[in-house]
């Protein structure tokens, strides 16, 4: 199973990192998305990846690493607002440039 | 604590000249100079026990684990030179109130004169060698400032910058050496430097800590090669040069000999940098200073032969030297300054510093020639006064030396051509300024003499000069012996400072050097016009260049790193992550670790499987830009299954929620961006990004891989024993959240808050158009779908009643403020986009950041609360309670604090979006508003 997680997430990466390196604001926001899922999951499964043994007290035998857990939370809220600042940032880039490439060249459309 | 209000002093009287500029020029001046002269007379009642023999020592600890406090010491050493940065401060003070004209800004020029003032007492009074390294950086740059004064003058600016340059560097310098001394010794202490000169001399690195500290001396007191930046100086008002550039910020480097000569003298590393280059300084300062035309030229010029001479003198190595370098360090501030001042009074006077033009004034300013003519007499090294008596000293030391082994008579020749030089270019001052004839055409015609007051200064340094000269045991004695002693570390030599030893060899080295100066002075024309046709050899052209090709390789590199494509950024970004991950993750001979696999099982492959293939898919069909947001949104609900496939339920309902969110949020960004990217053309391009793109993928894949198949410990125990007991909740990832880690989710929903703001920020003032209509795929008409309205609305309730569940058993079960607020943000967006922006907002009456803030503003409450209970920051109380049809429930303190993490997110998620959906809401209607 962690063979398989690691390819899922190497592949996760490599796609995000190339929507990152395209000329188009949308795909770099994609791309960013992307590579956050992997980061995120990677800091998750420092954790290690256990099934049915939830951190809640009382519901099983055992209990999977609950640090992690508390850090990838926090981390995907930020992420939202990180993708929110960016894509804001994209959009005033649009209005001042006229244009979504992400060097603000005019394209041309 | 005396020492340090000393210290302190000049620093709070900054504001005094400031706040008295507005009443004139004299009120301005008299609240500079209260500082000082209170300092002064601290001084004075500190010193008996000095001259008793004693060191006062003071301080605090600032940084231990770096070896920084905050000590300072005070003996006699430091004594002369707070002495001699007070008395002279003072009477320059009073002169700048007279020389500065009455529309220049007065209050800013004594504010930057008080921040030297303090940086240079601080540099002399230090006991830690790191502190004196600040104050050192503090005076380059005051220099700095008070050289640039009058910033509208490029050769102010430039000068400015190249004192900043050099002096700055020669800091860095010091810092190095400074750091390798403390390493030696194991102390920044100069009570444990000085006693540990052995142990420094026999360490390796004594020659690098040597020469790096040399440098920062030489940088400081403009010794050859480092000599340039004094004369581009000069450009700073005359007060900054009599106070900085000749009596007490140029001492700083022969004071720093003074004070670490036990501890770094006494070894031939010391001896040929220190002596060679202060011979080296002391022959082109005194040459050079003969051909200038320059008033100040001249003295610049003479300043930074009369340093060489210092540092020379602390080169030769013997106790003598230091007393007779100490001696000089003395006799140089009084006269350089009272020349200074002369000539400041000249420039004030005729408008003009070229000696060519200015010629006759004994006629219009007897009273100032005659105190020039005293002080340029001094400076020649003429019997009765006090330059006489230093130079004797030096000459009777020179002589002493026999370190150059065969070449020792070298020394004294060149000491005593030094000598003839310095008398020539002191009777060229006296000769051409005072007398030759009738004053060129100058800018001003009527030159008298200056107001009274203006002259006083000259007048009290001319008369030390006077007193020193003949009367040297009784005025300057006591002073010089204890600051000798406080240097050397150790039992003075035995000296005399007599002024008549007898017929004796430097008396006639006296004798050559003022009767070769005459004739020096007699034959200056035909010298002149040699000098003239000599290459030109421009000190300042040469440093431009220098800083030319630092500039314009900098900026080639510059150039073809950042040429403004972030693509090219990111590629070389990722790149050198690439590489350095790989060179760190070589010692690691195998990927596979002992750890053995779990179990492959059908649900974790699909999901797993699904992931990477939606990842792929996103970045294969990228170019349609709405297709890969689908694709990419199945990608984050498939996340949320593996967090709860693996034991992470708080972690799939944040992630399901966020997601939610996130599509609305790129789904509102979609309809102002294209629909589509265009093609790229470049192939090698697209070969490179696959090339990365597959690179990284690889290497987090086998990073994830080697982590996973390898032991580990957690602290996860402590948590999981812990949560119960002192946190009062089941749930440990909420129980972390709010108690545990509170103080990082505070900060964590203060980031999310600052987003929101920093969001609304951008947005204010944004107008975007409207994309155009896609004629093949038309815009719904339908703007508000009837159902989609109905659901919505039928939805709200139940959500929010969703969303309080969550919040309530957050502490016991999955669940919790971030998710609460996630569910609640999800549900009030989908009334904005089923029944528009006009119609939620006539319901939600209250603004989102505000929201956010009381938010931010519970939590952090709810954290001080614990404060009135004497516990720390952020300690929770809980208890148990029941409530019908729920049940038994608890209630903590975390719960307030969860409440403000649920009002963060609501607010910050809303404030957000809603402010992306104004942004088209003023154009025709569409898809949101």
């Amino acid at each position: 199973m962690e063979a398989l997680f690691a390819i899922s997430l190497g592949m996760l990466t490599a796609s995000g990192v190339y929507l990152l390196l395209r000329a188009r604001i949308f795909p770099v926001v994609l791309g960013l998305t992307l590579i956050s899922y992997a980061v995120n999951l990677f800091l998750f499964a420092m954790g290690r990846l256990r099934t049915g043994v939830a951190p809640v007290l009382g519901k099983s035998a055992g209990h999977g690493d609950p640090l992690p857990q508390a850090l990838v939370l926090t981390a995907i809220v930020i992420g939202f607002a990180m993708t929110a600042f960016v894509v804001v940032l994209a959009l005033r880039g649009l209005g001042e440039l006229r244009s979504d490439q992400v060097d603000g060249k005019r394209s041309e459309r | 604590m005396m020492l340090a209000l000393l210290v302190a002093l000049p620093f709070l009287g900054i504001c005094l000249p400031l706040l008295a500029a507005r009443h004139g020029r004299s009120p301005c001046a008299a609240a500079a100079a209260l500082a000082p002269l209170l300092g002064l007379i601290l001084l004075f009642f500190l010193g008996p026990p000095v001259f008793a023999g004693a060191t006062l020592k003071s301080g605090s600890p600032w940084l231990p684990e770096l070896g920084l406090s905050l000590s300072l010491r005070l003996d006699g050493l430091g004594f002369l030179f707070a002495l001699l940065i007070l008395g002279i401060g003072i009477l320059v003070i009073l002169y700048a109130r007279y020389y500065l004209a009455d529309h220049e800004p007065m209050g800013r020029f004594f504010a930057f004169l008080l921040l030297f003032m303090g940086a240079m007492l601080g540099l002399v009074l230090s006991e830690n060698l790191l502190l004196m390294l600040m104050f050192w950086e503090l005076t380059s740059l005051a220099s700095f400032l008070l050289i640039g004064f009058w910033h509208h003058r490029s050769d102010a600016r430039r000068g400015a910058r190249m004192a900043l340059v050099v002096t700055g560097g020669g800091g860095l310098a010091l810092l190095a050496g400074v750091l390798l001394i403390g390493h030696i010794v194991g102390s920044f202490e100069l009570s444990e430097v000085l006693v540990a000169g052995e142990a420094i001399r026999a360490h390796a690195l004594y020659p690098a800590a040597l020469m790096l500290v040399l440098l920062g001396v030489f940088s400081k007191s403009a010794q050859f090669p480092l000599h340039f930046w004094l004369a581009q100086a000069m450009a700073a008002p005359t007060p900054v040069s009599a106070y900085l550039h000749s009596a007490t910020m140029v001492k700083a480097g022969v004071f720093l000999l003074a004070r670490l000569y036990p501890a770094l003298s006494g070894s031939d590393w010391w001896f040929y940098p220190v002596s060679l280059s202060g011979l080296a300084t002391l022959l082109l300062g005194a040459l050079t200073a003969l051909f200038q035309h320059d008033l100040k030229g001249l003295l610049a010029y003479s300043t930074i032969s009369h340093l060489g001479l210092i540092t020379l003198l602390f080169g030769l190595d013997s106790d003598l030297a230091n007393v007779a370098a100490l001696f000089h360090v003395i006799n140089h501030a009084t006269f350089k300054a009272s020349l200074f001042m002369a000539a400041g009074i000249i420039d004030h006077e005729t408008g003009s510093r070229d000696m060519r033009r200015i010629n006759g004034m004994w006629k219009y300013m007897p009273h100032t020639a005659t105190l020039a003519m005293v002080a340029s007499a001094a400076m020649a090294g003429v019997p009765l006064l006090n330059g006489f008596l230093s130079k004797e000293m030096f000459f009777s030391e020179i002589l002493q030396q026999n370190l150059l082994g065969s070449f020792h008579w070298l020394l004294p020749v060149a000491a005593t051509i030094a000598g003839v030089f310095s008398v020539a270019y002191s009777l060229r001052f006296i000769h051409g300024v005072f007398f030759n004839g009738e004053p060129g055409d100058l800018p001003r015609p009527d030159p008298h003499e200056p107001p009274h007051y203006m002259r006083i200064p000259v007048e009290v340094l001319v008369f030390l000069c006077l007193l020193v000269g003949i009367l040297p045991d009784w005025s300057v004695g006591p002073l010089l012996a204890v600051a000798a002693s406080a240097s050397l570390g150790g039992e003075l030599p035995a000296y005399s400072l007599a002024i008549w030893h007898g017929f004796n060899l430097p008396l006639a080295m006296s004798a050559v050097a003022l009767s070769g100066g005459v004739l020096v002075h007699v034959l200056r024309q035909p010298l002149l016009r040699w000098y003239e046709g000599l290459p030109d050899l421009d000190a300042q052209a040469l440093f431009r260049g220098g800083i030319g090709v630092l500039v314009d390789f900098s900026r080639g590199l510059t150039g073809v790193l950042e040429n403004g494509s972030l693509q090219r950024y990111l590629a070389l970004l990722l790149g050198s992550v690439l590489v350095l991950a790989v060179f760190a993750l070589a010692p690691l001979a195998e990927v596979d670790g002992p750890v053995a696999l779990g179990p492959v099982d059908g649900i974790g492959t699909l999901v797993l499987g699904a992931l990477a293939l939606t990842g792929l898919f996103g970045a294969a069909f990228h170019r349609n830009h709405l297709a890969a947001l689908l694709v990419i949104s199945g990608s984050g609900l498939l996340v949320a299954l593996v967090f709860a496939r693996f034991s992470a339920p708080d972690l799939a309902l944040t992630q399901l929620a966020v997601e939610m969110v996130t599509i609305v949020l790129l789904l509102l960004a979609l309809f102002f961006l294209p629909e589509r990217s265009p093609p790229e053309s470049d192939s090698l391009r697209l070969l490179r990004d696959l090339l990365l793109a597959a690179a990284s993928g690889i290497l987090v894949a086998l990073l994830v891989y080697a982590v996973l198949t390898r032991p580990y410990e957690s602290i996860a125990a402590f948590f999981l024993e812990n949560s119960l007991t002192g946190g009062g909740g089941a749930n440990v990832v909420n129980v972390i959240l709010v108690d545990f880690r509170g103080f990082d989710t505070l900060g964590e929903i203060s980031v999310l808050a600052i987003a929101a703001v920093g969001v609304s920020a951008l947005l204010h003032g944004l107008h975007l158009p409207h994309p155009p209509v896609d004629r093949e795929r038309p815009r719904s008409a339908d703007h508000h779908p009837l159902i989609l309205r109905q659901l919505a609305r039928a939805l709200l309730p139940m959500a929010m009643l969703l969303s309080a569940f969550l919040f309530l058993r957050g502490h016991n079960l999955p669940g919790g403020g971030f998710i609460a607020g996630l569910v609640t943000a999800v549900a009030l967006i989908l009334q904005c986009i089923a029944l528009g922006l006009s119609w939620a907002g006539a319901r939600l009456r209250f603004s989102f950041h505000a929201m956010a803030a009381a938010g931010l503003l519970l939590a952090a409450l709810t954290g001080l609360g614990s404060w009135a209970f004497g516990r720390p920051f952020l300690t929770s109380a809980f208890g148990h309670f029941s409530l019908p049809l729920i049940g038994d429930f608890e209630l903590a303190t975390a719960m307030l604090f969860d409440l403000g993490v649920y009002l963060v997110v609501v607010g910050a998620a809303l404030s957000i979006l809603c402010g992306i959906g104004h942004v088209g809401r003023d154009a025709p209607r569409g898809e949101v508003s």
